[in-house]
C-alpha cells in the first residue's frame, strides 16, 4: 500500500476509535448500566455523572499510566536490583556504588555550574534581547534572528558549535571560526573542548545560544504587557532609562521571569545531546544524564543508570512543581 | 505674572496637525479645565506641558523659563494619570517615596512628606498595603499623594475621575476642590470630558475644538457669553438651540426674524451694517418661556416628545428637515403638552446671536471655524 493512503488510515482508524470509544462508553452506561429508567431513574442518572469524568479521562489517564508512570517505578526497581546476580534486590547498594566513583561527582559537579550559569545568562540576554529590540525599528528581524536556534536541534546545535570550536594541527587553515580568530590575530590554534573546567563553559553557550532566543519571545510579550502609564509616571517622577527598566519594568514582569528561569533550569537539569554529541564527557564535562546513559546503554549496568536517573528525577522534581505553581499564579 | 504661558505651541504627528496656534496664559494659582469633545488634543496638550510629548512648534514657559527641551522631571509638574499608573509592586509608601529617592532626598524628608500627604489625602491606614488591594478611589488617593509629595508648580490631572462609578466621582470631585483650597499656590490643570466637573472645578475652562482653543473662559462666562457657536452648544446640557434668522432691526437691541415665523429681541448689540444679516439665534433650553397664543413668540412648534424629570420638563420639537429637534425646559411638570403646539419666547437677555458662527459679542475677535459638531 501507498505509505501515504496507510498514514491516512493509520489516522482514521486512530479517531475512528477514539470517537467510537468515547460514544459507545456513553451509550453503554447511559443505556444499559444506569439507565435512566425505571424506579431508580434519579439516582441512576447521579452515579452516571459520577462516572462519566473517569471513563472519558480512562484512555489519557491509561497511556500515561503505561508511559510515564510504569517506567518511573520501573526505573525505581531496577536503582534498588543487580545485574550480576540475576536482579536480586540490593537495597541501596547502586548508589552508594554510584556515589564513591568520582565520575559521578564530576558530574554532579558540572550539572550544578550549569544549572547556575545556563539559566541566568539566557534569561539575562533573553531580557536584554527583548527590551532592545522593542525600542528598534528592525526589531522583528533581529527577533527572528535570535530566535531561529530555536528551531535547531539540540544535537544540530552541537555540531554547529563543534565546527566553531574545530582545531587544524597549526600548519593548515583554520575551518573553526574561533581558531581562525584567533589564527588571525596572531595566537596558536587551541583545542578548545579539551581545556578542562573551561570547556564547560564552551558547552553552555551553546544552550545558552538555544535559550536566548525563547527567554527574549517571552519576556518581550511581558514587557509589552507593562502598562505604559507607569513607565510615564516614572519619568514624570525623573527616573532615567537605567532606573525605569530595573525598578519599574523588572519587578512587573518578575514573575514571568521566574517562570522562564525554571523552564530553563529543567532542560539544563535534563541536558544531555549537547554533551553528548560534543565531548561525550571527556575531559571532565561529563553531566548526570550522559552518565547515565554511558552506565544504562554502553556499560550495560542498568542498576547503576537506573540510580542515575532517579537521581536526575529527584532534582527535576521540586523545580518542575515550582514551575508549574508559578505559571498557574501567572495565568491567574 | 503669569506662571506658565504658552505661545503658539503647535503638536503634528509627521503630517497630522493635532494642535495648532494654541496660546495661552496661566496664572499662579489657578486651576485651569481643558474640555472637549473626544480627540480634540486635550491629553496631547497636557502631555505637551508634562514633557512626555514633544512640542513640535510654539514655545511653553514654566515660571518665566522656557521648558521646551527640558525634561519632565526638572519642569516642577506632577501628573495624575487617567488609570492611575500606581507602581504595582510598590507598597503605597514606596509609591509616594519613588520620586524623592530617585531625586536623592534625605530619609528624614521624605518621611516628612509622605506623612504629610499621608494626612491630607487619608491614606494613613493604607500605606503598607499594594496598589491591587486598593479600591479605585483609594488608589486615585494614592496618585494625588504621589504628586503632592513631590511639592511641584503645577500638577495635571489627565481626567483622573473617569474610571470611578458616579457616587465616588462626585465624592472624589469635592475631595479635589478641598485640596486645591489647602493649596491655594498651586497651580492645576485638568482634563475632563465632563461638563460638571469643568463648571464646579475650573477658575477658568479652555474649550479645545478642531486643533486650536474655541474659548477661554470662567465657567459662567462660556455660559452666559460664549464665543462661537460651537462653545454654545458644547457648554451646558441639553445644548443651546440655533434657529436662523434674519437681522431686521440694529442699535443696542437687535431685532431677528426667525425662519418659521417667529421673532426675536436680543440684547446683544448690532451695528447698521448688519442690517440684513443672516444669522443664527441661539436660546438654552431653560431658557425659553412658554407664551400665549396671539403674544409675541420667537418659536412655535408641536411637541413630538416631553420628558418630565420632576423639577423640568423637557420638550422635544417635531424637527423640521434635518435639523436637530428644537428642545425646551420648561420649570415644573407640564402634562399633556405632546402633540400640542408650543409656543416660546425668551428674555432678551438670554438670547445670542451667530453671525458666520462667531457671536456679535465678539465681533472683534477673529473668528474661528470649527467644524466639528459640539455632540
Ligand atoms: N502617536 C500619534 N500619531 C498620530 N496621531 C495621534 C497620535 N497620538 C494621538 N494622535 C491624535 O491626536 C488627536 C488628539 O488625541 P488626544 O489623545 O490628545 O485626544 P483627547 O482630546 O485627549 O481625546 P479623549 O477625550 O478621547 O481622551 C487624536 O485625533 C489622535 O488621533
Ligand atoms: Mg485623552
Amino acid at each position: 500500500m501507498n505509505p501515504a493512503l496507510q498514514g491516512l488510515l493509520t489516522i482514521a482508524i486512530g479517531v475512528g476509535a477514539c470517537v467510537g470509544y468515547f460514544y459507545f462508553a456513553n451509550q453503554i452506561l447511559d443505556k444499559v448500566i444506569f439507565p435512566a429508567r425505571g424506579p431508580n431513574a434519579g439516582r441512576n442518572i447521579n452515579r452516571a455523572n459520577h462516572i462519566r469524568p473517569w471513563l472519558f479521562l480512562f484512555p489519557a489517564i491509561f497511556a500515561l499510566g503505561l508511559y510515564l508512570a510504569y517506567p518511573v517505578v520501573e526505573t525505581l526497581r531496577l536503582s534498588l536490583s543487580d545485574r550480576e546476580q540475576g536482579g536480586a534486590f540490593v537495597g541501596l547498594d547502586n548508589y552508594s556504588q554510584m556515589m564513591s566513583e568520582p565520575k559521578f561527582w564530576e558530574a554532579m559537579r558540572n550539572n550544578m555550574l550549569w544549572l547556575i550559569v545556563v539559566p541566568a545568562m539566557s534569561t539575562a540576554f533573553g531580557l536584554l534581547a527583548a527590551q532592545l529590540t522593542d525600542r528598534i525599528g528592525w526589531g522583528n528581524i533581529a527577533k527572528s534572528l535570535i530566535f531561529m536556534p530555536m528551531a535547531i536541534s539540540f544535537v544540530g546545535a552541537g555540531v554547529i558549535w563543534k565546527l566553531v570550536y574545530e582545531t587544524r594541527p597549526d600548519d593548515i587553515a583554520q575551518i573553526g571560526v574561533l581558531n581562525a580568530i584567533l589564527a588571525g590575530l596572531g595566537g596558536a590554534p587551541q583545542t578548545w573542548l579539551t581545556i578542562p573546567f573551561w570547556n564547560n563553559f564552551f558547552l553552555m553557550i551553546v544552550l545558552v545560544w538555544i535559550q536566548t532566543g525563547f527567554a527574549m519571545v517571552i519576556l518581550s510579550a511581558a514587557l509589552r504587557g507593562i502598562p505604559e502609564e507607569t513607565v510615564e509616571a516614572a519619568i514624570v517622577d525623573g527616573a532615567n532609562p537605567f532606573q525605569i527598566f530595573f525598578k519599574i519594568k523588572v519587578p512587573q514582569i518578575m514573575p514571568t521571569i521566574v517562570v522562564v528561569w525554571t523552564t530553563i533550569t529543567l532542560t539544563v537539569l535534563k541536558i544531555f545531546d549537547i554533551v553528548f554529541a560534543m565531548t561525550n564527557g571527556q575531559w571532565e564535562t561529563q553531566v548526570l544524564a550522559n552518565y547515565m546513559y554511558d552506565k544504562l546503554f554502553r556499560a550495560g549496568d542498568w542498576g547503576v543508570g537506573s540510580a542515575a536517573a532517579i537521581i536526575i528525577m529527584l532534582l527535576v522534581s521540586p523545580i518542575l512543581v515550582w514551575n508549574v505553581h508559578n505559571a498557574r499564579k501567572e495565568m491567574r | 505674572m503669569a506662571d506658565l504661558v504658552l505661545t503658539d505651541v503647535a503638536k503634528s504627528y509627521g503630517s497630522v496637525n493635532v494642535l495648532k496656534h494654541i496660546d495661552l496664559d496661566i496664572s499662579k494659582g489657578e486651576l485651569i479645565v481643558f474640555v472637549g469633545p473626544s480627540g480634540c488634543g486635550k491629553s496631547t496638550l497636557l502631555r505637551m506641558i508634562a514633557g512626555l510629548e514633544k512640542i513640535t512648534g510654539g514655545e511653553l514657559q514654566i515660571d518665566g523659563m522656557v521648558v521646551n527641551d527640558v525634561p519632565p522631571s526638572e519642569r516642577g509638574i506632577a501628573m495624575v494619570f487617567q488609570s492611575y499608573a500606581l507602581y504595582p509592586h510598590m507598597t503605597v509608601r514606596e509609591n509616594m517615596q519613588f520620586a524623592l529617592k530617585i531625586a536623592r532626598m534625605p530619609k528624614a524628608e521624605i518621611d516628612e512628606r509622605v506623612e504629610k500627604a499621608a494626612r491630607i489625602l487619608q491614606l494613613h491606614n493604607l500605606l503598607d498595603r499594594l496598589p491591587k488591594a486598593l479600591s479605585g478611589g483609594q488608589r486615585q488617593r494614592v496618585a494625588i499623594g504621589r504628586s503632592i509629595v513631590r511639592d511641584p508648580k503645577v500638577y495635571l490631572f489627565d481626567e483622573p475621575l473617569s474610571n470611578l462609578d458616579a457616587a465616588l466621582r462626585v465624592a472624589t470631585r469635592i475631595e479635589i476642590a478641598q485640596l486645591k483650597e489647602a493649596m491655594p499656590d498651586s497651580t492645576m490643570i485638568y482634563v475632563t470630558h465632563d461638563q460638571v466637573e469643568a463648571m464646579t472645578l475650573a477658575s477658568r475652562i479652555v474649550v479645545l475644538a478642531g486643533g486650536g482653543i474655541a474659548q477661554v473662559g470662567s465657567p459662567l462666562e462660556l455660559y452666559e457669553r460664549p464665543e462661537n457657536e460651537f462653545v454654545a452648544q458644547f457648554i451646558g446640557s441639553p445644548a443651546m438651540n440655533l434657529l436662523a434668522g434674519e437681522i431686521t432691526a440694529t442699535g443696542d437691541r437687535t431685532t431677528i426674524a426667525v425662519e418659521g415665523g417667529g421673532t426675536a429681541v436680543s440684547g446683544v448689540p448690532s451695528l447698521a451694517g448688519d442690517m440684513g444679516k443672516k444669522v443664527n439665534i441661539g436660546i438654552r433650553p431653560e431658557d425659553f418661556v412658554e407664551t400665549a397664543e396671539g403674544a409675541e413668540h420667537i418659536f412655535s412648534g408641536r411637541v413630538n416628545i416631553t420628558e418630565a424629570l420632576g423639577e423640568v420638563t423637557l420638550l422635544y420639537f417635531e424637527p423640521k428637515g434635518g435639523d436637530d429637534p428644537v428642545i425646551g425646559k420648561l420649570q415644573g411638570i407640564h402634562k399633556g403638552l405632546r402633540g400640542q403646539t408650543v409656543r416660546l419666547s425668551a428674555d432678551p437677555a438670554k438670547v445670542h446671536v451667530f453671525h458666520d458662527t462667531q457671536s456679535l459679542l465678539y465681533r472683534d475677535r477673529p473668528v474661528k471655524r470649527i467644524t466639528t459638531k459640539a455632540h
